[in-house]
């Protein structure tokens, strides 16, 4: 037993990650954070100090033992983090790369009180990629059972749904109504935060499972949610359709050609690779000088993205300041060094045009902080007299979005005042057998969160079907009566984690 | 990347109409059932293509098909009509898109294609016919060679009124001139479904707007998704901006800003061209090597010249 760990005895300085040159990676769509080593991992691993407060469990979404899969790390076991990884999280490699890990794990975590905190999201990433390399999947025993269930959406609120039924033996469809699986993960993350590369194995290991994936499928429109219920022979429906309904801001000017939403740039250089245009087909507008209103991560995208399709100058236009910006920090830092000019406490006022449709420049207003609004957060209020206008040839919308209407349109489904789908505290609808989760009930939020409900749901889908979690009768043959708690699973305590039951 | 192994739209029969249109009847059972009159499908070539919206223009449940007319005016739409031969099959189609047009309950219809809408509002005039409304197709093509359906029209509707811009067949005049004749003959039209490109649907909502009669335009915008995540087929009707996608294609016509919707349309004329003229070049390219693919080309020559010196990015858009 090695001497116990202090704030005095671990590595002090946070193991940095290698990362492309800015300078280089501004012209091309390789994945800018390179990954540790098993060097950097064992170094960080060793910063973990194994507190018994665990902050960072209860911090994580879905409850990872975090503690647990760094410690084997430590023992250079990573093999026995991936199984302790997988048990709560299926997709370590996209959640250790787009989590917004400085407001959950490491936001809580107990290091981080007086140094950097412990790069959980780092070491995550680093067990799944090494996962992915070495070809390793996690087929727990399934026993199949006669049920049959329906996904709607290949997001990560469908993907974890979809893991947990087919793990209780379910006999799992996933419908997607793009050519290609993945959701917001195959059409709005870039490669190079994203590569489709980790996309495609996180998706074969689901069909190792035996999770079938249905793509061009347009659920509501091509048969109903109550048709699989009522005709189709599913006993239970995941709606996790996400929000998917651009919000535009509503300004004089708006229509113009070259104001377009954040989506429409992201997926027709992601999904549809325009960015190969014309190799491939689908063409994208290419701007000089790119204005991105918003500064959540979509918007964070849509800049670095700008940036590689050849941009000149490219803005930022926020209307509150830095700390009220909901992207990751990471991603803020990294457009930052890729020349991305920020103007926070802007806001448009109006966009005019050159004459021919196009857009010219746009007006804004400077902002200031006033009192702080039901979010908690400082409503930024005009200063008057403030406008000022810029040239800019390419307005990009990442302000959020609506929700979707299909399901609404074609559903029974109980809708709330703004449209998104109702669920209870079990995520369960307004029709019998159907539940709901991610975006398409949250409003936007992220990865994580979406999995975080797509595993609630699953939760509470198994108890409306009856079914008995079937991984526990067999744990102890397979983990050989280790890692028990009081006579508790520890795998029962994470699942009674997410589970509202 | 394979990530979808079910791509199987087979087509099971092709027609060409002219050297520009043709059809394409494409196995989809399932689709066949759920598919209203206009709602659309997306479609896409092959891996590298584009999704483009077309609409459907037919739907036979017993067959278990879709049929999607189809004019060769952009390169994927001429790249189409050279490779979709009965039997092969298509990468992607999803749908059926969009909201149904409201078959309503008048008792006298006008149903107004022009050109390519001709096909997509066939539906709407059988959807009329069978919910007992007496129906008056006008049908509006550039010459005598273009015409096709004649007949299934004539099949479906109570009145027929065939209008060629050059006198070639029917009666010479634009559609606009076919309306004037259908309002001069009845006085208790209810309602007007117009589907063309937007010049003419905005001629036709002209047409209608001194007499007040109720009119509905499917509009035919730029989309990727199809499913109301982009955001790019957004649209003016009256002062609210709607996605044609999810909440139309539909809308009154009497609304629609069809200016911003045709300056909307051209966004990606000059990217069009240069996809189109590398394709071309390619093509020129296997010419040398396939004489097989020589016959099939010429086929497709003639027409393209002319488009290619008056681009008409109003008729890109094929109906939806």
């Amino acid at each position: 037993m090695a001497k116990k760990k202090t704030i005095r005895t671990i590595p002090q300085e946070r193991t940095p990650m290698r990362e492309q040159d800015p300078q280089l990676r501004a012209k091309n769509f390789e994945e800018v954070a390179c990954g540790y080593s098993l060097e950097d991992a064992l170094r960080e691993s060793e910063r973990c100090l194994m507190c018994p407060d665990e902050p960072c469990i209860a911090g994580c979404p879905v409850g990872i033992d975090i503690p647990g899969f760094i410690q084997k790390i430590g023992e250079k076991n990573l093999r026995g983090a991936y199984d302790i990884l997988t048990d709560t999280n299926l997709l370590p490699s996209i959640c250790g790369r787009v989590c917004p890990q400085e407001t959950q794990c490491e936001g809580v975590c107990t290091v981080g009180e007086s140094l950097e905190a412990v790069a959980i999201g780092r070491l995550e990433r680093f067990v799944g990629d090494n996962a992915i390399k070495e070809g390793w999947v996690n087929i727990p025993y399934i026993e199949p059972n006669r049920f049959r269930v329906g996904i709607v959406g290949s997001g990560p609120a469908g993907m974890a749904c979809a893991a947990d039924m087919a793990k209780a033996g379910c006999e799992v469809t996933v419908y997607e109504a793009f050519h290609q699986p993945g959701g917001v993960l195959r059409y709005g993350i870039p490669d190079f935060r994203l590569p489709n590369a980790v996309i495609d194995a996180e998706i074969d290991n689901l069909k190792k499972f035996g999770v079938k994936f249905e793509c061009n499928t347009l659920v509501g429109r091509l048969f109903t949610i109550e048709q699989m219920i009522d005709e189709m022979g599913f006993h239970a429906v995941f709606v996790g359709v996400g929000a998917g309904y651009p919000t535009m801001l509503n300004i004089p000017g708006d229509s113009l050609n070259g104001v377009l939403s954040a989506n429409e740039l992201l997926t027709r250089c992601n999904l549809m690779r325009a960015r190969d245009f014309p190799n491939f087909d689908t063409p994208v507008p290419i701007g000089k000088r790119v204005a991105v209103v918003g500064a959540g991560n979509t918007a964070m995208d849509a800049m670095r993205v700008s940036i590689r399709l050849g941009a000149e100058k490219v803005y930022c236009i926020y209307r509150r300041s830095r700390t009220e910006a909901p992207a990751r920090a990471e991603e803020v830092h990294h457009a930052e060094q890729e020349g991305v000019e920020f103007h926070w406490l802007t806001n448009p006022v109006s966009v005019s045009d050159d004459g021919k449709g196009s857009v010219r420049g746009m007006r804004c207003v400077r902002m200031e902080l006033g009192e702080p609004d039901d979010s908690g957060r400082r409503r930024p209020v005009p200063v008057a007299g403030s406008e000022f206008d810029f040239e800019t040839d390419l307005i990009v919308y990442a302000i959020g979005t609506n929700a979707n209407p299909i399901m609404g349109q074609t559903s029974k489904l109980k809708l709330n005042k703004w449209g998104y789908i109702g669920a209870d505290e079990h995520l369960a609808t307004s029709v019998a057998g159907v539940f709901a989760g991610g975006d398409i009930v949250t409003g936007a939020a992220t990865v994580i969160e979406a999995m975080g409900a797509g595993r609630k749901a699953a939760a509470s889908m198994k108890t409306y079907l009856g079914i008995r979690d079937p991984e526990l009768p067999y744990l102890s043959a397979e983990g050989g009566g280790a890692g028990t708690l009081f006579g508790i699973d520890t795998r029962e305590r994470n699942f009674a984690r997410v589970r509202v039951a | 990347m394979k990530a979808n192994a079910m791509s199987n739209f087979e087509i099971v029969a092709r027609e060409d109409f002219s050297d520009v249109t043709y059809l394409l009847e494409v196995r989809h059972p399932l689709m066949s059932k759920a598919a209203k009159p206009g709602q659309f499908v997306v479609v896409m070539l092959n891996e590298q293509g584009e999704r483009i919206p077309l609409t459907i223009a037919d739907f036979d449940r017993n067959k278990g098909t879709i049929t999607l007319v189809i004019q060769a005016v952009g390169k994927t739409t001429r790249q189409m009509q050279l490779e979709c031969r009965v039997g092969t099959s298509l990468y992607a189609m999803v749908g059926p898109m969009g909201m149904p047009s409201p078959i309503s309950h008048a008792k006298k219809v006008v149903c107004v294609g022009g050109g390519l809408g001709v096909a997509p509002i066939f539906p709407q005039a059988r959807g009329f016919k069978e919910a007992g409304a007496y129906v008056i197709a006008i049908l509006g093509f550039r010459t005598k060679d273009l015409i096709f359906w004649e007949g299934k029209f004539r099949a479906c509707c109570d009145e027929l009124i065939l209008c060629t811009n050059d006198g070639s067949a029917g009666m010479k005049g634009m559609i606009t001139d076919g309306i004037k004749v259908a309002l001069a003959g009845h006085s208790n039209i209810e309602e007007v479904v117009a589907i063309g490109p937007p010049v003419m649907m905005k001629a036709c909502a002209e047409a209608t707007r001194a007499h007040k009669i109720k009119t509905m335009v499917s509009v035919n915008p730029i989309m990727v998704d199809g499913t109301g995540m982009c955001g790019g087929c957004r649209v003016k009707v009256g002062d609210q901006v709607k996605f044609a996608c999810v909440d139309g294609p539909d809308f009154d016509g009497h609304l629609v800003d069809f200016d911003d919707l045709m300056t909307r349309l051209q966004r990606y004329t000059k990217d069009e061209k240069v996809a189109h003229e590398r394709w071309s070049e390619s093509c020129r390219m296997t010419r040398q090597v396939g004489p097989s693919a020589l016959d099939a080309l010429a086929r497709v020559r003639a027409p393209q010249s002319e488009l290619l010196e008056l681009p008409d990015p109003f008729e890109d858009a094929p109906g939806g």
